[in-house]
């Protein structure tokens, strides 16, 4: 048997060659048959996890909340010290020094990334602005929202941080980050659906020893990680809790 | 229960207040007008056992509340009632959450110096196999319209 497995289309573009080689060292220290499957966009991804396809998925925690609720999905590990963050970035020439300077109608530019759009929009909030209340700006990627701010196409763009963090400097210099947010539990995990859960804590006690590993932490790097941790049933559930907290 | 509040950890001028709560406990609460202003981009976290009772905090929530997270942990949530909160908010909140529900609201919260910081509020309970196990209460930013529309609101609902 096959399993399938795919990673949260929010990847940085250059780690895509990382997750290929993560798919091949895990599948010959497993012993398994693992196909790595690239969606390019979520409602291509959310099909996929719709139609039951995905056994092993490294999920941004939006859609965790979904695939441990409704499919079953259970989690492994997460990136040793990393959480996810946005910021919401305006041109550097804007007359917005803060968040609560932007106006009703303000033109926001976002990606398709649920959980990075919803800590840019509670970042909105100060100023009174919500979904109602803007005029949206999808982009395909963060890359694209930052395009579209420098173009004078959007006044205030969400982005998820760690992107941010790695846009060229050049691009940098001409945006202004406005709020950067600080919640430090929220965190892409690996997790496993109901055909691989026989094989959790196999699959749990490879990853934590890969770092460890004589190949494994080459393969890491790719990646841009230290290493993986453990995440309980516990930790994940109040992750859940936290998001549905926030999505109101 | 929790301790009156103590005059030589407040910092400035302030008022005093009796507080009857829900469970029939009193406290007396020392609060002044200084007002600390929320953080950009942080979330206040906490979460409390069904009862009520703070079993996990954030650095967010020991920053802000002033107290430090020894005094936090087995303390009733209510040690961050402010006096200018309408009690029929919180009995909106017990009996929101008692049906399973996720209440919302915009709060004033009482700091251990006696200053005070406005929230947007969300509480949820945490199911566990089909059980509340406690709650989930998430603080964030406020709008700063929303605010003024509840400091001038509060006062005629007490």
């Amino acid at each position: 048997m096959t399993f399938l497995f795919t990673v949260s289309p929010d990847f940085a573009p250059d780690r895509l060659s990382g997750w290929y080689i993560f798919n091949t060292w895990l599948q010959k220290q497993t012993d398994s048959a693992i196909h790595l499957e690239m969606y390019n966009h979520y409602q291509q991804l959310h099909q996929a996890i719709e139609a039951d396809k995905i056994d092993l998925i490294y999920a941004n925690p939006y859609d965790a909340a979904m695939l441990v609720r409704n499919k079953g999905f259970l989690p492994l590990v997460k990136a040793q010290g990393q959480a996810d963050e946005a910021i919401v970035a305006v041109h550097a020439d804007s007359p917005a020094q803060d968040v609560a300077d932007l106006q009703v109608n303000s033109r926001v530019a976002f990606t398709d990334d649920p959980d990075v759009r919803l800590m840019g929009m509670i970042m909105l909030e100060p100023a009174d602005l919500d979904v109602g209340n803007i005029v949206p700006v999808l982009a395909d990627s963060h890359v694209l929202v930052a395009k579209h701010l420098l173009k004078g196409e959007a006044d205030a763009g969400i982005i998820l941080a760690e992107a941010y963090d790695n846009l060229s400097g050049v691009i940098r210099k001409q945006l202004r980050v406005l709020v950067r947010s600080q919640i430090s539990v929220i965190h892409h995990s690996l997790m496993v659906g109901p055909r691989l859960q026989a094989r959790r804590g196999e699959l749990r006690q490879v990853l934590l020893n890969m770092a460890a590993d004589e190949k494994g932490g080459g393969v890491l790097a790719a990646l841009g990680f230290s290493g993986w941790q453990a995440v309980d049933d516990e930790e994940m559930e109040f992750m859940i809790d936290l998001m549905d907290t926030l999505n109101t | 229960m929790i301790s009156d509040m103590k005059p030589e950890d407040i910092v400035g001028d302030y008022r005093e207040a009796e507080l009857a709560f829900y469970d029939g406990s009193r406290r007396k609460v020392l609060y002044t007008e200084l007002e600390t202003p929320y953080p950009d981009g942080k979330l206040i976290v906490s979460t409390t056992t069904p009862e009520g009772v703070i079993r996990q905090v954030n650095r967010a929530f020991v920053e802000m509340s002033g107290y430090s997270e020894a005094e936090l942990i087995g303390a009733p949530h209510n040690i961050l009632r402010h006096p200018d909160m309408p009690a029929a908010a919180f009995k909106d909140l017990w009996e929101t959450v008692l049906r399973g529900e996720k209440w919302q609201g915009y709060v004033k919260n009482l700091r251990k110096d006696g200053g005070y910081y406005w929230v947007k509020a969300t509480v949820i309970p945490n199911v566990r196999g089909g059980k509340v196990v406690g709650y989930t209460s998430v603080r964030r930013k406020p709008s700063r319209t929303k605010v003024d529309e509840c400091a001038k609101l509060y006062p005629t609902l007490r």
